[in-house]
Order: C-alpha cells, then structure tokens, then sequence
C-alpha cells in the first residue's frame, strides 16, 4: 500500500514537469489559436542551451534555468514578431506548417552542433538525495523542487493572467482581436508577449526535463506529446484543469512503469484516449 | 475641422461599399449618418476608425492623413469607436472591460470614477463578466470602454440596436453633455426622428454615396425619405 502511495507521489511531482510543457501549448492556442508543433523541439533546446553553461562553465543547473528563461523569452517574441503573426489568420494550416519547419530545424541543427549522443544537466549530490517522510517514503529534493518551482510559475501565470494590464489584453485578443484593436491594444505585441510566456516556461521545464532524464535531438516530439496529452485531459480554458491534467498523466505514467518499466508511457497515452473517448472536452474544461 | 473625409473609397475585396464620401465633423459637434441597412454607414465608421485599408489622405484628423493606419493607432490619435453589437469582451469583467480603453493612454478627464459617474449602475455590476449584463447596461460598458481612451471624436455604430426605447433614451441622454465639453460625435442611427434630436447635422447614405446632408431642422420628412430610399431624385 505504501508502495503505491510512493508511486502517486513520484507521478504528481512528475506532472508538475508535464504541467510547465503544456500550460506553455495551451496559453499560445488559448491566446492566438497557434499549435507549436515545434514545442517539444524548443524544451529540448532551452536544455541544450543550459548544457555549455553546466557542462563546460560546471554551473549549477538551477543558476542557469534565469539565463534561459530570458533568452528563451526573447526568441518566442522574436519568432512571433518576426514570422510566427504572418502564418495567423483564418486559415489554422500555416502555423502548423510553420512550427513543423522549425521542428525540423531545430532537431538537425542541434544534431549538428551537438551530435546524437545523449546528454544530460549533472546536478551533483541534490539529484539523489531525498526527504524521508516517515519510514518508508522518501520524496527526491529534486522532483519535489520542480514541482513547486511549477506550482508557482503557474500562480505566477495566473495572477499576470487575471490580475495585470498585459492579462486583461491577453484575455480581450483572445476573445476579440479586431475589438481589442479598436481598444489600442496591438495584437502583434500581445501574440509577441504569449510566445514569449511559453518560451519562459518551455525554458523552465526544458532544463528540469534535462536534469531528469538524458536527452537527444529527437527528444523533441515525445514532449510535444506529453504536452498534447496533459492539455486534453485537463481541457483548454484552464490553467489549472491543465496542471491537474498535467498530473493525471504523470500518475498514470508512473503506475504504469511500476508494472513493467516499459509500460509508463503507453499507460500514460492509454488515460489518454480514455479521457478522449469518456469526455472529449477534457475532465476540466470551462463550458460557457 | 476636426474630421474630415475626401472622396473617401472602401471596398470589401471585389464589393465596393463607399463611392467618394466628402463629410466633415467639427470639434463638440454631434452628427448623425443615417440611411438604410447595406446603405454603407457601418463601412465608413470602420474606415474612419482603421479597421479597413483606404487611402491615407481619405480620412483627415486636423488636416492630417489618417486613413489605413490601423485601428490601434487611430484609437492612439483620439479617434474612439463604440462597435455595433457592442462586441464586449466575454472573458472580461465589467471593470476590466472598461480597462481595456485606458489602454491607448490618452490624457485627458475621463477614468473609471467618470464613467461609473456617468453610468452609476456600472459600479454595482463592475465585477460581472460584461457579457451577463442587459443589453442596455452593455451599451453603456461599451461607450464607456470608449470614453476611457479619452477621445476627441467619438463614434457611436446604431446604439439603440436591439434595444428598449425607454433604455434608448437613457443612453442618448448621455450624448449631449459629451460635446459640451468639446468632444464630437458621429452617430450611425436608423431611427431618424432620434437622429435629428440628436444630431445637429445629418448625413443620408446611400449605396455607399451621400444622398442628403444638411442642418437636422432644416431637413423635411420627405426630404430624408426621399434620400434614405432613393424614391424620387433629390435637390441638395
């Protein structure tokens, strides 16, 4: 019994992570009805972008996860300024285009200039050590920092979403973008700024992705699909239904490798279709 | 003159809307454009406010081209539209709809004390999404979404659609203390007697040309029903 409660806990503190990939997604279709097909691609390379600095300079991972956040949240305003707004408009193919070129891009530049051996963001001593919760539990620091360090850029999201200038126009492009303009808020800027609010988290969780487990240039897509599958699961409209999705699957992972350590993912994607099949519009989706 | 149109042109891809409007809006002045559904009224709000591409030099704002430069812009100059259908936004408050207009950062007397002074009934709902509010309290978020932007010019697209006239009412009620302190209005209105107490000039659009203008007093009933259904040729 104790076992399993040591599963779920090991699978929620790993939904965190999941949760930090797919609220990025989920903002920048909330926002402007754009899928990164790419997303996967950019988590792997904000952690490639974290491996000089670790790797060659040996800085602590988490000094770096600030450096790459910025630099992250300048490349998503930059690609939405400069390319990603012409590819908006009625038609939703383009931007899937788009970002499957950058995907592309992404995953041969990288395999370039780093090759295809796996890598990974050495965390020293802190990356086994744990917190003993009675006898039998033990909850790693690391998975445990990860989690709240998601739990609280996904309050800090909230609050911008709900509470600053830069939310209610966020909120007023999403709902109406010709109104918003009438209003003088420049929707170029406002997409500008949710790539950009993506791009910080992706960086986040690209490096907490990168200490975790070993990472190539192909990593790429199978974290798009955690990202696809946590948003469905929680529902879109919701930064929370899609934490709480986010966790769902981490669970169901989990369990699932307890099985059989090959059987974590497809459980993960099995919950998935379920979800899918049971309530199409995810378990937490906002209905108006 | 604080706006003004020159030959103004507007399409819709292949659909021409307007055929060369020439109209002009002085400062604190009210002016109405009346005319039939599909008469182009509608269009020329939208080229005036950026939202269609039209020439530059079409649309003056004190002699200066306007035309084209795009809705966010335009607010920016003091130039505020108040949508048909109200068009607020359903993720939105009502406090915070009223934000949104502050957003162009204009100077100038108007905030959110001003407008809930204007429109009392606001205050209570300002925690309401503004969606869940009647269509007349929803009419006034959205003129005072406008107002928040400080505008010189106001344009108003058919307030009273949809509407009670007894709410109607309340609404124009507020209008005329709004040019006394200099700001202009131009109404887009199908009930014309409302115009004309409203206004202190008129416009008649139709298919996209203006049939009639003149003072609203010195205009006749026949007169503007001649010119808003093209019943009979028209003696400007």
């Amino acid at each position: 019994m104790i076992e399993w409660l040591d599963t779920v806990i090991q699978g929620v503190l790993l939904g965190g992570l999941y949760a930090l990939f797919a609220i990025g997604l989920s903002v920048t279709y909330g926002v402007m009805r754009l899928v990164n097909i790419a997303h996967g691609d950019f988590i792997i390379l904000a952690a490639y972008l974290a491996l000089p600095l670790v790797g060659g300079l040996a800085w602590n991972p988490f000094a770096v996860i600030p450096a790459v956040a910025i630099v992250m949240f300048a490349l998503g305003y930059t690609l939405q300024r400069t390319l990603l707004n012409r590819t908006l408009g009625p038609d939703i193919l383009p931007p899937l285009l788009v970002t499957f070129g950058f995907s592309i891009v992404i995953q041969n530049g990288l395999r370039e200039a780093f090759s295809s051996d796996s890598r990974s963001l050495p965390l020293g001593a802190l990356e086994t050590a744990s917190l003993s919760l009675g006898d039998t539990i033990a909850v790693g620091w690391f998975p445990l920092i990860a989690f709240l360090v998601a739990v609280a850029l996904v309050f800090a999201l909230s609050f911008v979403l709900s509470r600053t200038n830069t939310g209610i126009a966020l909120r007023a492009t999403a709902d109406d973008p010709a109104t918003a303009a009438l209003t003088g808020i420049r929707s170029a800027h406002v997409y500008g700024l949710a790539m950009a609010m993506s791009f910080t988290l992706v960086a986040v969780g690209g490096v907490f992705s990168g200490i975790r487990t070993t990472f190539t240039p192909e990593s790429g897509p199978l974290s798009l699909l955690y990202s696809f599958e946590a948003v469905v699961i929680g529902g879109l409209g919701s930064l929370w239904g899609t934490f709480a999705g986010a966790v769902i699957l981490g669970v169901a992972q989990a369990i699932g490798a307890k099985f059989d350590a090959g059987f974590g993912i497809l459980t993960g994607h099995l919950v998935f279709l379920a979800v899918l099949l049971i309530r199409p519009n995810g378990l937490f989706a906002k209905t108006r | 003159m604080l706006l003004s149109t020159h030959d103004l042109v507007a399409r819709y891809g292949q659909f021409q809307a307007l055929f060369g409007i020439d109209l002009e809006v002085a400062e604190g002045e009210a002016i109405a454009i009346i005319g039939a559904n599909g008469a182009g009224k509608s269009t020329f709000l939208k080229a005036v406010c950026g939202q269609l591409a039209v020439a530059r030099d079409a649309v003056r704002l004190d002699g200066r081209g306007i035309g084209g430069i795009g809705a966010a812009d335009v607010v920016r100059l003091g130039v505020a539209m108040v949508p048909e259908g109200r068009r607020l936004f359903r993720s939105l408050s009502v406090e915070e709809n009223l934000r949104t207009g502050g957003f162009a950062r204009r100077p100038g007397p108007w905030n959110l004390e001003r407008v809930y002074a204007l429109f009392p009934v606001l205050r209570e709902r300002r925690h309401q999404p503004g969606t869940s509010l009647s269509g007349g309290q929803q009419q006034m978020v959205a003129i005072g979404r406008a107002l928040m932007s400080n505008p010189r010019l106001l344009l108003c697209d058919e307030l009273s659609l949809g509407l009670a006239p007894t709410v109607v009412k309340d609404i124009y009620a507020a209008l005329p203390s709004l040019c006394a302190e200099g700001m202009a209005i131009v109404i887009v209105e199908q009930d014309i007697d409302l115009a004309q107490r409203t206004a202190s000039r008129l416009y008649c659009f139709m298919h996209g040309r203006v049939t009639l203008s003149g003072a609203s007093g010195a205009l006749g009933k026949h007169q503007i029903a001649a010119a808003y259904f093209g019943l009979e040729e028209v003696a400007s």
